[in-house]
């Protein structure tokens, strides 16, 4: 028999704890909102505790780290920095929410009976994850030979042929990341031109071990319990072709974590939430940051910033209530 | 290393697996894996709370190649399970607490 508990009522309920998440949890901690994190749960994609951050190595652009740092150290400080300040963590996931009256619901052991936190103000930053290429094969060879994890698994193909997939500063961040392992890194991307930052593609093509497929797309990953292959097609040409390769890297784009809101926070049509006036989001008392609801800049440093408003946004919400 | 879990290495790792009384979740990890070291608490409570039914150990794939190479780990954090010292079950890849007691349930 399941226990019935009480729901817990919090203040601030932050979802999420990426840049975005923990910096409104150091700001909402430190304004005495007593913050309240649900940071997610460990996976080996982007969708995790300290989010997108976790999968990279070194940071180069985060203002204040001379000599740069690296992503994990850097959310483990962001963590401890809002636990400082007496933020709780809780290392679950919104399984479900009901934002139809406040306080807002929300489920995070089961679908079923009762809520087990409310909120009385809540604050989105669930962050985005990698896209897939979602072709035949790919599903099947996830740890065989396809990663989600440069990071994790650049290790195991030490000596071999890799291809990257993707064209833009992380596509470019993990061929570069996986030279330190591969006898040579094949980038495919599916037009002539990257759209990666100026600095990624300058050192990308001065390195030796880096080199380019342009207009192509993989459609196919071929291997018998591990990869030996990769199927591509020009798409300018029309003309079809193998690649070796023993491992295949996807950095093709990101998809936010917005599928437990459906419903619920009006979304643009790639699933994005929209926000207007600062973080406000279509319900009154629920604010929105980071990457879930930014397809455009995307980068720890504007994450971390809109999370900073998120909290302000929230606290002078509560105020004008009379609840702060 | 916490209480419970035990550290192998290529020397230990047959021995280790095939003389436990219980099925043994064999946890390759290393220390530049960052979801290797999300699942770490997720395995010590595990560990802790399915005493006598399944033990926890782990071993360090840059240390260790020859029993990362023989079950093809080319991925981490990979978790399998061995059971009379045979591998019964592969889960790769993080997870939360809850998901990983449901794929592990029927051994507990």
């Amino acid at each position: 028999m399941p226990e019935t508990h009480q729901p817990e009522t919090h203040q601030v309920v932050i979802l999420g704890s990426g840049p975005a998440g923990l910096t409104a949890a150091i700001y909402t901690a430190r304004a005495n909102l007593a913050p309240f994190v649900i940071e997610g749960e460990p996976s080996s994609t982007s969708d995790q505790p300290g989010g997108q951050l976790m999968l990279t190595t070194e940071v180069e652009n985060y203002p204040g780290f001379v000599e740069g740092v690296l992503g994990p150290d850097l959310m483990t400080q962001f963590r401890d920095q809002a636990a400082r300040f007496g933020a709780q963590f809780l290392t679950r996931k919104a399984k479900r929410v009901d934002f139809s009256s406040r306080p807002f619901r929300i489920w995070t052991e089961s679908t079923e009976g009762e809520p087990d936190i409310l909120a009385q103000v809540l604050i989105v930053a669930t962050g985005a994850r990698a896209v897939m290429l979602n072709v035949p094969g790919e599903a099947e060879l996830i740890g065989h030979g396809v990663s989600t994890c440069a990071t994790c698994d650049g290790f195991f193909f030490r000596n071999q042929k890799i291809v990257v997939v993707g064209g833009g500063d992380s596509a470019l961040e993990e061929a570069s990341f996986l030279t330190r392992f591969g006898e040579s890194v094949t980038v495919v991307h599916r037009r002539k031109e990257l759209r990666a930052s100026k600095i990624m593609q300058d050192r990308a093509f001065a390195n030796d071990k880096i080199d380019f497929i342009w207009d192509s797309v993989v459609t196919e990953v071929l291997g018998d319990g591990k990869v030996s292959g990769v199927a591509l097609t020009n798409i300018v040409t029309g003309e079809q072709s193998t690649l070796d390769t023993s491992g295949v890297f996807v950095a093709i784009g990101h998809v936010p974590n917005t599928s437990v809101f459906a419903g619920e926070l009006d979304m643009d049509e790639n699933g994005y939430i929209k926000t207007t006036d600062g973080t406000r989001t279509n319900v009154d008392g629920v604010f929105a940051c980071g990457d879930v609801q930014d397809h455009i800049y995307r980068q720890a440093i504007t994450s971390a910033g809109s999370g900073c408003m998120a909290a302000i946004d929230a606290e002078r919400w509560l105020e004008a209530k009379g609840e702060a | 290393m916490s209480e419970g879990i035990t550290a192998l290495s290529d020397a230990t790792f047959d021995e280790h697996v095939k003389s436990a009384d219980t099925p043994v979740l064999v946890d390759f990890w290393a220390e530049w894996c960052g979801p290797c070291k999300m699942i770490a608490p997720v395995l010590e409570e595990i560990s802790a709370e399915h005493k006598g039914k399944i033990q926890i150990a782990k071993l360090n794939i840059d240390e260790n190649l020859d029993v990362t190479r023989r079950y093809e780990v080319m991925s981490i954090p990979t978790l399998m399970l061995f059971k009379d010292g045979e591998p019964v079950e592969r889960i790769i890849g993080a997870r939360g607490k809850a998901q990983l007691l449901q794929e592990l349930q029927a051994y507990l």
